[in-house]
C-alpha cells in the first residue's frame, strides 16, 4: 500500500521552478530522496510535509492532503533540517512537550520509549543547548517518533553528524523501515543512501531524474563512461597506447595531463599499469574525473 | 477536543521569551515611566495637569506600543525568525491555538510591564487611587491587547515585524494620529487613550475618541487581526532549495 502519492506535482517561485512535474508514489520501507544541494529535495520533502502548497498538481499523505491539514501529523513525524529546537529546553522537556502537543494519554510514557528509541536517555536531562549537532539529531527524531507516526519524514538527517553517530542513525533508520513504517529521507550523499535505502528517488534541477530499486539504478550510473586525468612521464606515449584499446574511448591531451575516457572502467583500471610498464611510461598520478555525485546525477538527466 | 488556549504552547512561549536578553527590554520603558513620573512629582507643584499629559501621551503613545512591539514580536516572531516554530507547526495544534495562545501570553505579559507600571505611575502622580490611576490602568489594558493581537499578526506577516511596527507606532501613531483626525479611528494608542478618558474624563489626556468608538474599533481590530494570523500561520511555509 502506498502511503505517499504526488502526481504531476509542480512548485514555483515567481519564475523561479523549483519542482518540475513530479510524479512518485513512495509505499514503507525506507526511501532515499537523493539529488544535489539545490535540486529541490528540500522543496519535495516540504511539499510531502505540508509546508509549502503545490503550485500545481496533486499531492497525497495517507490518502489525504498534506497543505492546511494540521491532521496531517497525527500519522507524520518530521524532522528538519535546520538545527533550531527549543534549545532552553531540556531532551526530555522537549519530547514530553511534543507528546503534550499531539495529545497523547501518556505523554511521559510516550516520551521515554522515543528517548529510548534514539538511544538519548543517558542525556534527556541536559539542556539541548548543550548537546553535540548528533545528539540535536537524534532529539528531533525523539520527538517526531513521540507519537508513534507511521511516516516519518526526515531532512538531510545526516548533516554535521560524525561517522559513529550516522551508523546509530543508519541503524535506527534500517530498524523503523523494517518495522513497515514509510521512511522517507533526503540527502545530498550517495553512499549514505546506498547503505539504508531499498529505493530512491532521484532529483535534479527540479525533475524527477530516476526512480525505483536503488541497484538498478546504481547500475545505469557505472555503465556511463568514466573520465580519468592521466598525468605520466610522457603523455603522448601513453596515449597512442591507450587509444587502441577497446576499454577506452577516447584520449586528449591536455597541458594538466592525459584526460582519458573510459568505456570499461574495469578493464581500463587493469591495463593501464601494464600498457605503462610495457611502453616504460612512469605513471605520476590518475585521478578519476566525473565520480562527483553531481556527475552522477548530470548523467542521469542526459540519460 | 482541546481548548483555544494552549498550556503547552504558552509554557514553552514563556520560556522562550524569559530565555532570550531581549526580555531585558520589558523592564525598561516601565521603570522609565516611574522615574519620570516620580521626578516630575518632586518637581511639579501638585494640582499642574501634568499627570494626564506625562501618563497619557508620553505612557501611551511610547510606553505601551514600544513594550508591546518588544513582547509582542516576541511570543511568536523569534520562534518563526529562528525556526523553531516548525516544531510547534508539525504537531496537529489548531493554528487558531497557537495565535490565541501567543497573543494572550504576549497581552499578558505587556499588562503586567505596562498597565501595572501604569497604575502605579498614576496612584504616584495623583496621590490617590481615583479615577485617574484606574483610567490609565483600564486603558492600558485594552491597549496591552490590542497592540499584541496587531504585533503578532505583523510577526507572522513579515519577517521585519519590528521595523513594520517601530513605522506604524512612530509614524501613523504618534504623527499622523495626533494630527489627523481620520487616522485616530486606526490608531491603537488612541483607543487605549480613549478607553482611558471614559473613565478618568481629563481633558489633559488628549483622547481623540469616545469610550464607545475605542471599544467597538479596539475589539473590532482585535478580532480582525487574530483571526488574519491564524489564516496567515495555517499557511506557514517553509523556503526550498533554490534551482
Amino acid at each position: 500500500m502506498s502511503t505517499i502519492e504526488l502526481r504531476n506535482v509542480s512548485r514555483w517561485y515567481g519564475n523561479v521552478v523549483a519542482v518540475n512535474d513530479v510524479t512518485m508514489t513512495i509505499g514503507p520501507g525506507v526511501t532515499g530522496l537523493l539529488g544535489p544541494n539545490g535540486a529541490g529535495k528540500s522543496t519535495v520533502l516540504h511539499l510531502i510535509a505540508g509546508f509549502l502548497a503545490p503550485s500545481r498538481g496533486e499531492l497525497t499523505v495517507e490518502g489525504a492532503a498534506s497543505w492546511r491539514n494540521p491532521g496531517l501529523y497525527r500519522t507524520v513525524g518530521l524532522v528538519p533540517e535546520r538545527d533550531s529546537v527549543y534549545a532552553f529546553l531540556t531532551g526530555e522537556e522537549f519530547v514530553v512537550a511534543t507528546a503534550r502537543l499531539h495529545e497523547l494519554a501518556d505523554p511521559a510514557g510516550a516520551a521515554r520509549r522515543a528517548i529510548a528509541i534514539v538511544d538519548m536517555a543517558g542525556a534527556q536531562d541536559r539542556k539541548i543547548s548543550t548537546y553535540s549537532k548528533g545528539m540535536r539529531q537524534r532529539i528531533k527524531v525523539a520527538a517526531a517518533l513521540v507519537h508513534d507516526p507511521q511516516v516519518l519524514l526526515l531532512d538531510e538527517p545526516f548533516n554535521g553528524m560524525d561517522p559513529r553517530q550516522r551508523l546509530h542513525m543508519m541503524d535506527l533508520l534500517t530498524k523503523l523501515g523494517a518495522e513497515g513504517r514509510t521512511i522517507l529521507l533526503s540527502s545530498h550523499i550517495l553512499e549514505e543512501v546506498e547503505r539504508l535505502a531499498d529505493t530512491i528517488q532521484v532529483i535534479v534541477s527540479g525533475r524527477l531524474a530516476a526512480s525505483g530499486d536503488f541497484r538498478a539504478i546504481r547500475r545505469l550510473m557505472t555503465s556511463r563512461p568514466h573520465v580519468f586525468l592521466v598525468r605520466t612521464s610522457d603523455d603522448r606515449l601513453l596515449g597512442s597506447a591507450l587509444i587502441g584499446r577497446p576499454a577506452v574511448a577516447g584520449v586528449e591531451v591536455t597541458n594538466g595531463g592525459l584526460q582519458v575516457r573510459a568505456s570499461d572502467y574495469g578493464t581500463f583500471s587493469r591495463e593501464l599499469a601494464v600498457l605503462a610498464r610495457d611502453h616504460g611510461v612512469r605513471l605520476r598520478e590518475v585521478l578519476p574525473e566525473d565520480e562527483s555525485l553531481e556527475s552522477v546525477f548530470a548523467y542521469l538527466v542526459e540519460s | 477536543m482541546s481548548g483555544v488556549f494552549n498550556k503547552v504552547v504558552a509554557s514553552i512561549t514563556l520560556r522562550a521569551v524569559f530565555g532570550r536578553r531581549r526580555a531585558l527590554l520589558f523592564a525598561i520603558p516601565p521603570l522609565i515611566l516611574i522615574l519620570v513620573t516620580l521626578l516630575l512629582k518632586a518637581a511639579r507643584p501638585q494640582g499642574a495637569p501634568w499627570p494626564g499629559r506625562i501618563l497619557g501621551d508620553f505612557g501611551f503613545t511610547v510606553i505601551l506600543p514600544l513594550t508591546a512591539l518588544i513582547i509582542g514580536t516576541s511570543v511568536l516572531g523569534a520562534e518563526i525568525d529562528d525556526g523553531s516554530i516548525v516544531h510547534l507547526l508539525a504537531t496537529p495544534v489548531r493554528r487558531s491555538s497557537v495565535i490565541v495562545t501567543k497573543f494572550a501570553v504576549g497581552a499578558l505579559l505587556t499588562m503586567a510591564f505596562v498597565a501595572v507600571p501604569e497604575l502605579i505611575a498614576g496612584l504616584i502622580a495623583s496621590g490617590t487611587f481615583g479615577k485617574l490611576a484606574i483610567g490609565l490602568f483600564v486603558g492600558a489594558l485594552a491597549g496591552s491587547v490590542i497592540y499584541n493581537a496587531l504585533f503578532v499578526m505583523l510577526s507572522v506577516l513579515t519577517t521585519r515585524a519590528i521595523a513594520v511596527g517601530l513605522l506604524y507606532v512612530l509614524i501613523w501613531e504618534a504623527v499622523l494620529g495626533n494630527f489627523v483626525s481620520g487616522a485616530r479611528l486606526l490608531s491603537v494608542g488612541q483607543y487605549s487613550l480613549g478607553v482611558a478618558n471614559g473613565i478618568a474624563h481629563d481633558s489633559a489626556l488628549h483622547a481623540g475618541l469616545t469610550l464607545t468608538t475605542a471599544l467597538i474599533m479596539g475589539a473590532i481590530v482585535t478580532v480582525l487581526t487574530l483571526v488574519f494570523a491564524s489564516r496567515r500561520l495555517s499557511e506557514f511555509s517553509l523556503k526550498g532549495d533554490a534551482v
